[in-house]
């Protein structure tokens, strides 16, 4: 399924939080959103998702517009996989993974063999079938974020929303995350992912999206689009691109490197 | 192999917490003064039945017991037994929604002034000088309409609606206990003080077999949707966006579950007066039983909450000559078994 977002602008009360955002992603596409904190990247999410519904311009899936789903009907089409996050109360890795079935079933229902069997699928390809039984809270941050990438193919939604999945990771975990979602891009997903991490884009994403005072400041593919100039405006450091025969790598710009070694 | 085992274990015991509440509904109904065998209890049960059905005129039984004995048991001790299985019921399943609803395990029925608003709407009734059955329907209502107050406050409040509604809920709540402080002040310290007092610490004592009907038909009224609504209840757990992105429509299934909450809660209180502790020790009592999964917490949280209701009564009219509060005896019993939990070592699902 195709995401688009024509002209989003949205504002909490009178300052725009985003401003005339326009970009799409397409299936099989991992598009990165980048951009400093505070940048609207999860008011970006609140809107396509429909939590907030009082923007102006076009939320649209393959040529739907949105603004009128319920809940279930977005659910249908759109996976939303959270930071990891502690839960109140304690729930089975297979009954977090069941929720994502909910929108399926009639309001008064509770997720029959049909759906424990999607579970178990979703698991299973994930690769954490074994984890099944165990509590969520007991989960290491990376098993846990694999539970919710898990939880949202039980969703069968084509398009998953992720923020910031890596932020709380390890840095095997992280890497082995992106590579998961990676590979569900390759199937026919579309994935939008917002991350903190400009190498993470460069490595995996197709496209990047770079957010600054909620407008977009720049769109295109990842090898284009970031630039040492684009880095410096969004995070206000200067950055340095390297061609390596592993592919381009980010690194901060020597002299700063220096110039903070030698403040006391 | 294993996804049976999450369910059989569920299953498992709940079965348990059914045949403990069946054990102990008979054998309560042994207890007190008067005796009556176990055997006597029995028989007169299975005899209101068999006459029932009608078929008495073709079969009729022989009857082995006195008519005192009959008369204790049908008409003193079972409308007293089943309102405490009721009460207790109702209570553990509005507490193990409140906690779900608001994702705080110390979430109790009261959270909304429920309680509060029963209290008042029962003293100015007892101080109003009307007759029992209108103090039950005075609390009721307005336990009723202190949530409704709440709710429409929270509504209206900008911000997180959780967290308004609570705040809402102790405001108000607040607001209410002190208006029943001043109605304790005015009241006549003779007989009306007194009855207001003793109608704070609850009791089950008087309930008749026609006043049970008028608090189970709200009673069943609530539990039905709750039932029916427990996997969703699961998901409101993870939170409002969560919930949603998950294709929950969050603010009406939370206003219908703390309406059923709420309705249950006030056919309780109303009948028992204030009765604390159940609402909040049952569900995490069943937490540890049989997990968070409210597919099997929230009926057993039903089942064991009537099971305990009905003991601490029985303790409550068998104990001591004279009756205690049975408010009284859910704290003594309730706060010390909270405190057991606490402390005891975390086990995992």
């Amino acid at each position: 399924m195709t995401l688009s977002v024509r002209n989003l602008t949205f504002a909490y009360r009178k300052t725009p939080v985003l401003t005339d955002v326009s970009f799409n992603a397409a299936p099989g596409e991992l598009l990165a959103i980048l951009g400093p904190n505070g940048v609207g990247k999860t008011t970006l999410f609140r809107c396509i998702l429909g939590e907030q519904k009082r923007y102006l311009g076009t939320i649209a899936v393959d040529g739907e517009n949105m603004r009128g789903f319920s809940a279930r009907e977005t659910a249908h089409r759109i996976a939303y996989i959270p930071q990891t996050h502690a839960m109140t109360f304690r729930f089975s890795v297979r009954d977090t993974v069941l929720m994502g079935t909910t929108h399926m079933l009639s309001t008064t229902a509770s997720p029959g063999r049909t759906q424990e069997r999607i579970a178990e699928e979703a698991l299973e390809k994930l690769g954490i079938l074994h984890l099944k039984d165990r509590s969520f809270d007991t989960l290491s941050g990376g098993e846990q974020q694999l539970t919710y990438v898990a939880r949202a193919l039980a969703q069968q939604a084509k398009i998953l929303l992720m923020d910031e999945p890596t932020s709380s990771l390890d840095y095997g975990n992280q890497l082995k995350v992106l590579s998961v979602v990676k590979g569900l891009a390759a199937e026919g997903y579309t994935v939008l992912l917002s991350t903190h991490n400009p190498q993470h884009a460069l490595r995996y994403a197709d496209r990047v999206l770079a957010l600054l005072d909620g407008r977009v400041s720049a769109f295109g593919p990842a090898k284009e689009v970031l630039t040492p100039a684009l880095l410096e405006s969004l995070y206000g450091t200067r950055a340095e691109l390297y061609d390596t025969p592993g592919g381009p790598v980010i690194l901060p710009a020597a002299d700063q490197t220096k110039e903070r070694a030698k403040q006391p | 192999m294993n996804t049976v085992g999450g369910r059989k274990r569920r299953t498992s015991v709940l079965l348990l917490s059914a045949a403990l509440l069946f054990v102990l509904f008979f054998v309560s109904l042994t207890f007190g003064r008067y005796s009556v065998p176990l055997s006597g209890v029995a028989k007169i049960l299975w005899h209101r039945l068999w006459t029932l059905t009608g078929l008495d005129r073709v079969l009729p039984m022989t009857v082995s017991w006195t008519e005192a004995m009959e008369k204790t048991v049908i008409s003193i001790r079972l409308p007293r037994i089943l309102t405490a299985c009721l009460v207790g019921c109702s209570l553990s399943a509005a507490g193990a929604v409140f906690q779900g609803v608001f994702r705080n395990p110390m979430a109790s029925p009261d959270i909304l002034g429920a309680s509060s608003g029963a209290a008042f709407g029962a003293a100015l009734a007892i101080l109003l000088g009307v007759s029992t059955q209108f103090i039950t329907i005075f609390a009721f209502i307005s336990s009723i309409l202190t949530v409704a107050l709440v709710f429409l406050i929270a509504q209206r409040a900008p911000g997180q609606r959780t967290v308004n509604l609570i705040l809402a809920g102790i405001m108000v709540g607040s607001l209410f206990s002190a208006g029943t402080s001043y109605l304790k002040l005015v009241a006549d310290p003779g007989n009306q003080l007194p009855a207001i007092t003793y109608w704070l610490m609850g009791s089950l004592s008087g309930v008749r077999l026609s006043s049970i009907l008028p608090v189970a038909i709200p009673m069943a009224a609530g539990i039905v949707p709750l039932l029916l609504l427990r996997w969703r209840l699961n998901l409101l757990s993870l939170g409002e966006s969560e919930a949603r992105a998950l294709g929950v429509n969050t603010d009406l299934l939370r206003a219908v579950l703390i309406l059923c909450a709420t309705l249950i809660t006030a056919a309780s209180i109303s009948v028992s007066g204030v009765i604390g502790w159940v609402g909040l020790v049952i569900p995490h009592l069943c937490r540890k039983l049989i997990g968070s999964d409210n597919r099997g917490l929230l009926p057993c949280s039903m089942l064991v909450g009537a099971s305990f209701l009905l003991l601490v009564d029985d303790v409550s009219r068998n104990l001591l000559a004279t009756e205690i509060p049975i408010g009284i005896l859910t704290a003594v019993i309730g706060a010390p078994f909270f405190i057991w939990l606490l402390l005891r070592k975390e086990k995992t699902l």
